[in-house]
């Protein structure tokens, strides 16, 4: 497969499109991880919610 | 279950719990088999090997309106019908549709400088879907400077619904005015123009980052409802210790 003078053009579109979506998918993974955590915390530090659940329950 | 059973974020969570596995298996696999059939398209007798720069950039521009057509969807939620999903929805999707707008943008830009001979131009299209970007940044901006989830949404919901007039704009730019860009080659009333060895992997493309916009939507929707939930906790752990 030759990409023909333009390759540089093409490769950085798909090495540019590669990034962000990795960026979305780890920022939304961190994200999830950091409201986890505090909501574990909140159950270690004895909050209850109104439901009567754990609050680090997220069903 | 219904709809108006997912307006509980709890069963919301429950589902997503189950389906983001499933989907998110299914967005790489079809991102693999249409950046496969991207690579095995034959060049375009103009454009040469640019033509694979399309598989990218179309995909990121359709979903950069599409979003954006969510957002206001939820937005008559937040204002209609108050249902408590809508703002998680929108402020959710924001910054995934922020990011496939820049993608749009700059793809388009390498596409065009070897094509047009440059990378902008402050043509109708560029310019609106610019315009769109610009609004994505505005909306992520509003809803990190209001503290309170339920004024920010209402001033959020109107912001989203103004700005969808430029949904159309961008649309039909390339009818209305003279443009650089190139006008619709699939949407358009009488059938696609392209050839099915493009035409094929564009779809298949298409539907990928789809999944993925579904699949990322999904997980920040998610994220979001377990934030304001720790928002509500800790303002609950406030007010019993000051009692």
């Amino acid at each position: 497969m030759s990409l023909g003078p333009y390759a540089s053009f093409i490769l950085t579109s798909y090495a540019l499109a590669t990034v962000v979506v990795l960026i979305l998918v780890a920022w939304i993974a961190i994200d999830y991880r950091r409201q986890k955590q505090r909501l574990h915390a909140l159950d270690a530090s004895g909050v209850i919610r109104r439901s009567g659940r754990s609050v680090a329950d997220s069903r | 279950m219904t709809l108006i059973d997912l307006a509980n974020p709890t069963r919301f969570l429950s589902l997503t719990a189950r389906l983001l596995p499933w989907l998110a298996a299914f967005t790489a696999v079809l991102l693999l088999i249409g950046l496969y059939q991207s690579a095995m398209a034959p060049d375009d007798y103009q454009q040469g090997a640019t033509v694979k720069i399309m598989f990218i950039h179309v995909p990121n521009a359709w979903l950069s309106m599409f979003v954006w057509g969510v957002m206001s969807l939820a937005a008559l939620g937040t204002l209609v019908w108050r249902h408590p999903l809508a703002d998680v929805a929108a402020k959710a999707a924001a910054p995934i549709g922020a990011a496939f707008t820049f993608l749009a943008l700059a793809t388009g830009s390498l596409w065009g400088r070897p094509m047009w001979g440059t990378y902008w131009e402050w043509d109708a299209r560029l310019t609106s879907v610019l315009i769109l970007f610009l609004m994505y940044l505005g909306l992520i901006a509003l809803w990190r400077a209001v503290e309170d989830p339920s004024r920010a949404a209402r001033a959020a919901a109107i912001l989203t619904l103004v700005g969808a007039i430029n949904l159309p704009i961008i649309k039909f730019s390339v009818d209305w005015w003279n443009t650089l860009h190139q006008p619709a080659s699939v949407m358009r009333m009488g059938g696609p123009t392209l050839d099915s060895a493009f035409l094929i992997p564009l779809l298949v493309m298409a539907l990928a980052f789809s999944l993925l916009f579904v699949t990322l939507h999904l997980a920040a929707m998610r994220n979001e409802i377990l934030r304001r939930r720790v928002r509500a906790l800790q303002m609950m752990q406030a007010s019993q210790r000051s009692a």
